[in-house]
């Protein structure tokens, strides 16, 4: 056994109101990749925070490599040999990429030197990087490269990853394991946070489980199955969601040749999307964020208008229409950004059943509103998703990511969809509410729906998806029958890690 | 050290405390400032909030307070549907004084002739003419996208030279021995805005008032057009996503703010000011954007904001003859309401905490 880098016992940090975390205690040791598991809201963040000088502990201790250790800010946690990889990254996108490792540093060297350093740390690690490329042009897998290597430049001991995986293909993924452990290798120890079951399985020497802010576990993950580290996170028996055979109907929804251009600047325009969906089928799109995923949902929503005939329901040219009759001929959709897109955030969960369910569920006559038939339609949701909430009059914002994603899909399968598409719907939920709400598109689909599910999560789509099709730079691939597919194939299909120099390490 | 922390959910209390917090501190600074100008603060803000209502000439006030107050409720309820929406149309004083050209023009068209449909005929140019002038800037920002504020401000500019115009020209009364300015409507019973109940101060604009604060009521909290106007100014992407037409929204709010400024300004010319002047407008139009904010953009609110403004103009002019107060002091004082109500209102979606400083 290795002496640790890092040992905490018993850190302890309470907000009004919620304990983030409770007497917490473990160690990372020198060239191990640990996984801090966790749902959310289990207190991992703040854990990290209290780690890297963010937050300061209310009681408990930690020591570095031997040493007290209690950074009152970022900068001497630095110091102190601490690195951390941010989930969203913190880069200006109109610089290179050695003015924007220049800018996070203290004293920074001369550019010409920092390129030449910033080489050789690339080189070293397989992380190709060109110095001087502008941060503007670089995929979401090179622009973590930069920060992985803003954090090596400062050759720490602990590098701490927040869900570094979310913004990579398979195979930059895999690109960024082999990274990892070399740095292991050198006797770097890594503090892993992810969600993601099998990476942590494949990657981590060890974990530590969080639930409620407290430790629940300790375990080896790969003597584990992810079914036991899910159970163990949520504290109970999961349920898989469960498909029935299933005859398809006709055709719902189809799309030929549906071209876009996107409203937004940084938006990726739709080319060419060909697809359709039938009855009772699940058709799962894949696809790295930012490669059409908002545009196609607006299309189909009707906030994005096309030519009539690129989108037909049961046959009828409908790109014309706005949210509102499309909701009348039973397409409904779930967009990806809860808050501010599929829930308005200062608006209590009875107004936001109005938002779209008005229609529908008969909430208005001749235009004047029913807030009683929305009130009991809010509580039906609440009911029926189990969404944790003190009642129907408490803000949309009051409620927890995951919670409230649950009312935002609930709202939708209630109204009876005859076409339900949804955007990442289980992002940021804890596992056992993301099976619920897969058991519920599949129950959806069961009952004759057909459902188009756009997401990131690969794991996801295998589960619940008949047919699979990858989205990449407003393209779709060929749609396939998931039980064909193997993962390589599905990151071949999403682009690969195309556009990013191979790795040799 | 303190800190501002985001509340879960906007604090009830403060919603309703934070236009009292305001008046109170804006008579602590406003009474600094009378006293900085040598008068006695105490006895200036007596004179500003108690004598309009209470003093001895109280009953000669006190209807210049429904005179006073209903055009400002008018205009401030048609500006708060669309600043709940996120359109900011700072133009009413525009759409008034154009208001009161088209209505006073209809009024002034059938002269000499008597006949009860002459009235309501001009009541519907007033709308009309408010409208138009507010479909201005709300066609030019559906159709290209310009900024409704500085439009809608700038033509406000433009309605003050119309007004020049037509007081000097088109609408001069021709019996008038050459001074600028129309016939006087107080003396065309068929146009006149006559007081309803004698001494009351009670005119048909104060009915049009009390109707707009009900109807906006009912609009806001009753009805899928307000609730579509609540949506897009709490989250506009959310809005596009239920349905609404960002477009059409603007058309909507900017005209019914239109159409009701132009009503408070046909209102006015008929009745208390009785004809087209050069300086007939006096502010309203801006004030009206304190007392929408000041009555936190709700009907009821701004039913009370208005009666409070009101106030502070009658006892700002009374202030004015009797303590010899600046015209400009006054008008401070009322910018320091809206200015300690945006401040106030901080707390309403945050709080403040004490924390230590952590020891490095």
């Amino acid at each position: 056994m290795t002496a640790p880098v890092l040992s905490i016992k018993g850190l302890t940090k309470a907000y009004p109101g919620v304990v983030a975390n409770s007497d917490v205690s473990f160690d990372v040791r020198t060239g191990e990749v640990h996984a801090l598991l966790g749902e959310n809201g289990a207190g991992k963040s703040t854990l990290v925070k209290m780690i890297y000088g963010l937050v300061k502990p209310d009681a408990g201790s930690m020591t570095l490599q031997g040493k007290p250790f209690a950074p009152a800010e970022p900068r001497a946690a630095r110091a102190a040999g601490v690195a951390m990889v941010f989930q969203h990254f913190s880069l200006f996108d109109a610089l290179n990429v050695a003015e924007n490792i220049a800018l996070g540093m203290e004293h920074p060297p001369r550019l010409a030197d920092l390129a030449g350093r910033i080489r050789d740390v690339s080189e070293t690690y397989g992380l190709p990087l060109d110095p001087f490329r502008i941060v503007g042009d670089l995929s979401a897998g090179e622009r973590q490269r930069v920060e992985i290597i803003r954090c090596l430049l400062q050759d720490p001991r602990l590098l701490i990853m927040d869900e570094p995986t979310s913004v990579l293909t398979p195979q930059e993924v895999d690109i960024l394991f082999e990274t990892l452990r070399k740095l292991t290798s050198e006797g770097v120890a890594i503090l892993y946070i992810s969600h993601k079951l099998e990476e942590i399985r494949t990657l981590c020497d060890s974990a530590t489980i969080l639930r409620l802010g407290k430790k629940v576990a300790t375990c080896t993950p790969a003597e584990t199955t992810a079914r036991e580290l899910a159970e163990m996170m949520v504290g109970t028996v999961l349920h898989t969601p469960e498909r029935s055979g299933r005859a398809l109907g006709d055709v719902a929804l189809e799309l030929s040749g549906l071209a876009l251009r996107s409203p937004s600047e940084f938006g990726c325009s739709l080319k060419d999307i060909s697809l359709s969906v039938r009855q009772g089928e699940v058709l799962g799109l894949g696809g790295v964020a930012g490669n059409g995923q908002d545009e196609l949902l607006g299309a189909l929503s009707g906030e994005l208008r096309s030519a009539p005939e690129m989108v037909r329901m049961h046959g009828k040219s409908i790109g014309m229409l706005g949210p509102i009759e499309r909701r009348r001929i039973g397409l409904l959709c779930a967009p990806e950004e809860r808050l501010g897109h599929a829930a308005a955030p200062d608006m209590s969960l009875t107004e936001n059943a109005m938002l779209t369910g008005s229609l529908r569920e008969n909430l208005e006559r001749g235009g004047f509103l029913d807030w009683g038939r929305a009130e009991s339609f809010a509580k039906a949701i609440i009911a029926r998703f189990d969404v944790r909430t003190p009642g129907p009059g408490n803000a949309a914002r009051s409620l927890s990511g995951g919670n409230l994603q649950k009312f935002v899909i609930g709202r939708e399968v209630m109204q009876r969809p005859e076409v339900l598409v949804v955007n990442q719907p289980t992002w940021g939920v804890d596992a056992s509410a993301a099976a619920a709400i897969r058991q519920a598109l599949l129950d959806l689909a069961a009952g004759g729906t057909a459902v188009v599910v756009i997401s990131q999560d690969l794991d996801e789509l295998m589960e619940i998806s008949d047919r699979f099709g990858a989205l990449n730079e407003g393209r779709l691939s060929r749609i396939r029958p998931t039980s064909e597919l193997s993962i390589d194939e599905i990151g071949l299909m999403m682009g690969g890690a195309h556009d990013m120099e191979v790795a040799h390490v | 050290m303190l800190k501002l922390e985001k509340r879960p959910q906007p604090s009830q209390t403060w919603i309703y405390l934070a236009p009292v917090v305001a008046v109170i501190a804006t008579m602590i600074a406003g009474g600094a400032l009378f006293a900085a100008l040598g008068k006695d603060p105490l006895v200036a803000i007596r004179t500003i909030f108690w004598d309009p209502l209470f003093s001895e000439f109280a009953f000669f006030y006190r209807p210049q307070l429904l005179v006073k107050g209903a055009p400002l409720v008018l205009i401030a309820i048609g500006l708060s549907l669309g600043f709940r929406a996120g359109i900011w149309n700072i133009g009413a004083e525009g759409q008034y004084i154009v208001g009161a050209l088209t209505g006073a023009g209809v009024g002034l068209a059938f002269y000499p002739l008597e006949g009860w449909f002459i009235f309501p005929l001009m009541v519907l140019g007033g709308a009309l003419g408010g409208w138009a002038w507010a479909m201005i800037p709300a066609v030019l920002r559906v159709k290209f996208g310009t900024n409704e504020i500085l439009v809608s401000l700038m033509l406000v500019y433009v309605a003050e030279q119309l007004l020049a115009s037509m007081s000097l020209g088109l609408m001069k009364n021709p019996q008038g021995f050459g001074f600028p300015g129309s016939r006087n409507l107080q003396q065309y019973p068929s146009a006149h805005n006559a007081e309803l109940i004698a001494g009351s101060g009670m005119h048909w604009g104060v009915v049009a008032a009390l109707i707009a604060v009900v109807f906006a009521y009912v609009l806001l909290t009753r009805h899928i057009l307000g609730f579509h106007i609540r949506l897009t100014g709490e989250a506009p992407r959310a809005a596009r996503f239920a349905g609404v037409n960002p477009g059409r929204l603007v058309l909507i709010c900017l005209g019914l703010a239109g159409a009701m400024a132009g009503l408070a300004g046909l209102f006015e010319v008929s009745g208390p000011a009785g004809r087209v002047s050069i300086d007939f407008n006096v502010g309203y139009g801006f004030t009206a954007i304190i007392v929408a904010f000041l009555g936190r953009l709700h009907p009821l609110g701004i039913a009370l904001a208005g009666l409070l403004m009101a106030l502070t103009y009658i006892g700002g002019e009374i202030a004015q003859s009797r303590l010899g107060l600046p015209a400009a002091a006054i008008q401070m004082f009322q910018g320091m309401l809206l200015f300690f109500l945006l401040a106030v209102d901080l707390m309403t979606n945050y709080r403040l905490r004490l924390t230590k400083r952590e020891v490095a």
